[in-house]
């Protein structure tokens, strides 16, 4: 695990304090009943997916971010609908939590003209300029100079937005993530670069990975600011987001969050996870799960009950098989459509 | 005996300058180190050191005189103990201006070898069909025609900007962004760090968010580092998105081989940016078709690759003085008509090819020139045409032969002018070696006129 020698927060999900709450941060009842829906919808988007690439319906690569959903949720409460969103291949949380309809990504997932890029794209290239979402990018980095380069459309155009790039802790020692972060700082760039640091690059953790592995620390050497936050904790995000949010839309340019988080499930389904114990995915799953961490605080709260929350399951799982019976029914893309959109007609 | 201060080649590709001052005058006294003279080259303006000691004795080139190549002697420096009457054992003032680069400034010598010395012969052909007949025509420079394209779009759009390494305060690393900081100031005129692979995705992503992104290259051999942004995100991301996320894009400059540079930074990517979907390709030869497939690059919606030529640069051509001439992207042009043989080449292949032309009527063979103008798309249907008129062809490009920009064109014509051919399609390429830096190598890697009048002979079954 990694050491947690924080800038601003010290916070790691090994170090986290168990799931129940630090008193000191508060949130209302509808924001954690938010909270709860979006990520218990990415986790029974994702544990669908999984259950369907078993069957065959997905095939290819695909990656799921269970366990890692506070992330996404939190920092999206902090932005608006016009603030631009851009990640790597670990994407559907990311596509679910900009508001993109689930059909239409677990139609894509599945290959079918139901899906975002019509079938051709799948699970690693998804995108939906009407939510800002500018993919879902399958070479791990190259996301990260594009997503700078949003930052840059944003501040040339003027529209006051900003973007959030999000990438994991094995994106972090490609070269082309630190071209970006120098150029971002160079011209003060409205962009938050979201570290997901799941402490594994693949098979390879953290510590094997990267000499430095502070992570929120890498732009230090070009003046970025960073912070470290229990990425488990949804309200540790959102108070964090808020934070670098206000930095960059006051005009001093990108800032790093390293959230610390983990991923239940292996890189890809074709993973064995051979490199980490049984014991160290339970013990996260059993005392630190982000989920867990916001059911607790709403029954502790007092003003939601089980049944309250079973209903909102209920709710979550018509909308998730709703969009498995999408993505399974909807036909194949047409053949015509291979020779379709390889380039804009002019 | 006197020393002669000579015309210095002040970059690879410079076969004359203009000589701007002279911060000395006859009589004075210099010693090494000193500096004689500015020298405006067609990059920049550059400072000559003496590298002797001595009195000045005589200025052989007055101030301002312009095209004064390479390797003329511009003044005499008398030694110590020497006095005027020594000067008459040296030469006479050189002619001033000179069109032609000194013979001195090619050949295996050692001294600049570079094939700028290939002069393009007018064109028997109109200019450009689309241009109507009777229009007022500039001669300008290459360099000047991609300047010019940028300018314009850059006006008629306000999300056009230019991006790269030295393009905005230095003026272009070969002065093609010359004015553009002034005309646009620093939003749109911007100074990367060098970083291609970095900046190419930034332009990429400000592509997708709609901005409409030139990102100059300062050579192509550079954009190596940026190849995935270019093939993975920009050429790729359309099809990916099922036709949300276009790219508008233009990724330009300087392609090949410059001169003596030697194997890192002389390469042909047209093969290997045409073997792309999702990217167009372009290769202009002419200053009329540098400015208008230029404006046509940067109004297209898709990433276009805009390879240019170092040596083409300060090339002069005429082109039409219209408000908005463009050229359509796609399509090659017939530079030269003919019966017997079909040469057809892309960028600075063109002028040798034109060269070779000329040879071959000298010895009765009527050859008829192709400038692709675009590698993707390729237009198939002109080569074709002509092919089926002259029933043999040769395909000359300065890069490699495998997997080339020959090898595609020999393809296309056996599957759809098989029938047509009286003799196999010959492929004059570049060596297939890494470019040497000795001149004498340098020049026999390069395909030649000699190479294509051989080729086109032998296609013609000619000895």
């Amino acid at each position: 695990m990694a050491k947690a020698a924080a800038k601003r927060t010290k916070a790691s999900p090994g170090t986290a304090k168990g799931a129940r709450a630090p008193a000191n941060r508060q949130a209302s009842t509808e924001e954690l009943l938010h909270y709860y829906k979006e990520m218990l919808l990415i986790r029974r988007f994702e544990e669908k997916a999984g259950q369907m690439y078993g069957m065959g319906l997905i095939g290819g690569f695909c990656h799921l971010y269970i366990g890692q959903e506070a992330v996404v949720v939190g920092l999206q409460a902090a932005v608006t609908e016009a603030d631009a969103s851009i990640t790597t291949y670990r994407d559907h949380g990311h596509m679910l939590a900009c508001g993109m309809d689930p059909k239409g990504v677990m139609a894509e997932l599945t290959g079918r003209r139901g899906g975002y890029s019509r079938g051709k794209g799948g699970s690693m290239h998804m995108f939906s300029r009407e939510k800002k979402f500018f993919g879902g990018h399958g070479i791990v980095g190259a996301s990260v100079p594009i997503g700078t380069g949003l930052a840059f459309a944003q501040r040339y155009l003027d529209t006051g937005e900003l973007t959030l790039c999000y990438f994991g802790d094995g994106a972090v020692n490609q070269g082309q993530v630190y071209e970006a972060f120098n150029m971002a700082a160079l011209w003060k760039l409205p962009v938050i670069y979201v570290i997901e640091n799941n402490q594994y690059g693949m098979g390879t953790s953290i510590q094997r990975h990267s000499a430095q592995t502070e992570l929120f620390r890498r732009g230090e050497s070009m003046g970025v600011p960073g912070s470290q936050t229990d990425g488990m904790d949804v309200l540790a995000v959102k108070e964090a987001a808020d934070v670098a949010v206000k930095h960059v839309r006051d005009g001093n340019g990108p800032m790093i969050l390293e959230m610390m988080t983990y991923r239940y499930r292996g890189h890809s389904m074709s993973d064995p996870a051979k490199y980490r114990s049984k014991e160290e995915v339970n013990k996260m799953r059993a005392e630190h799960d982000p989920i867990e961490q916001v059911r607790r605080r709403l029954l502790d709260g007092g003003s939601v009950d089980e049944a309250a929350l079973k209903d909102i399951d209920k709710q979550v799982k018509a909308v998730v098989s709703e969009a498995a019976e999408f993505a399974t029914n909807s036909p194949e893309p047409d053949p015509s459509e291979l020779y379709t959109d390889v380039l804009v007609e002019a | 005996m006197p020393i002669q201060v000579l015309m210095p080649a002040l970059s690879p590709t410079m076969t004359e300058g203009t000589l701007a001052k002279w911060l000395v005058k006859e009589g004075d006294t210099v010693s090494s180190g000193d500096i004689l003279a500015e020298i405006e080259t067609d990059k920049a303006t550059m400072e000559v050191e003496s590298i002797d000691e001595g009195v000045v004795g005589r200025i052989l080139v007055a101030e301002g005189v312009e095209e004064v190549a390479v390797n003329t002697p511009i003044a005499v420096l008398l030694e110590e103990g020497e006095d005027a009457s020594a000067l008459d054992a040296v030469a006479t003032p050189a002619p001033a201006a000179s069109a032609e680069p000194a013979p001195a400034a090619t050949g295996g010598n050692g001294m600049d070898p570079s094939p700028a010395a290939v002069v393009p012969s007018p064109s028997p052909v109109a200019a450009e069909p689309d241009v109507p007949a009777g229009t007022e025509m500039a001669t300008i420079t290459v360099r000047e025609a991609l300047r010019d394209a940028m300018a314009e779009e850059m006006r008629h759009d306000d999300t056009v900007f230019l991006m790269g390494e030295e393009v905005a305060e230095y003026q272009g690393a070969y002065k093609i962004s010359q004015g553009l900081l002034d005309e646009f100031g620093a939003k749109r005129v911007i100074d990367t760090p060098i970083t291609e692979h970095g900046f190419a995705g930034l332009g990429v992503g400000a592509a997708f968010y709609g901005l409409r992104p030139i990102v100059e290259f300062m050579t192509f051999n550079f954009a190596m580092q940026a190849i995935d942004q270019i093939i993975n995100s920009a050429a790729k991301t359309l099809y990916m998105s099922g036709g949300q996320m276009g790219c508008p894009i233009v990724f330009r400059g300087p392609n090949g081989a410059a001169s003596r540079v030697a194997a890192q930074h002389s390469q042909c990517y047209a093969a290997w940016y045409g073997h792309i979907p999702g990217l167009k390709v372009v290769a202009p030869y002419s200053a009329a078709d540098a400015k208008g497939l230029l404006k046509s690059a940067i109004r297209d919606p898709n990433p276009v690759v805009f390879l240019e030529n170092e040596i083409l640069y300060g090339q002069s051509g005429e082109v039409p003085l219209l408000d908005d001439f463009t050229v359509p992207i796609g399509k090659a042009r017939v530079v030269r008509e003919g019966s017997d043989v079909t040469i057809v080449g892309y960028s600075i292949t063109v002028g040798r090819a034109i060269e070779a032309a000329a040879a071959l009527a000298e010895q009765g063979i009527d050859a008829e020139v192709i400038d692709l103008r675009s590698l993707r798309p390729l237009d198939t249907a002109t080569i074709m045409a002509s092919v089926q008129k002259t029933n043999r062809c040769v395909s000359v490009e300065e890069g490699w032969q495998k997997f080339g920009v020959g090898s595609e064109i020999a393809a296309s014509i056996m599957e759809t002018a098989f029938d047509w051919l009286d003799a196999p399609v010959q492929r004059v390429s570049g060596a297939d070696v890494p470019m040497p830096y000795a001149a004498n190598l340098e020049k026999l890697a390069l395909p030649q006129v000699e190479d294509i009048v051989a080729a086109a002979k032998a296609v013609s079954y000619r000895a």
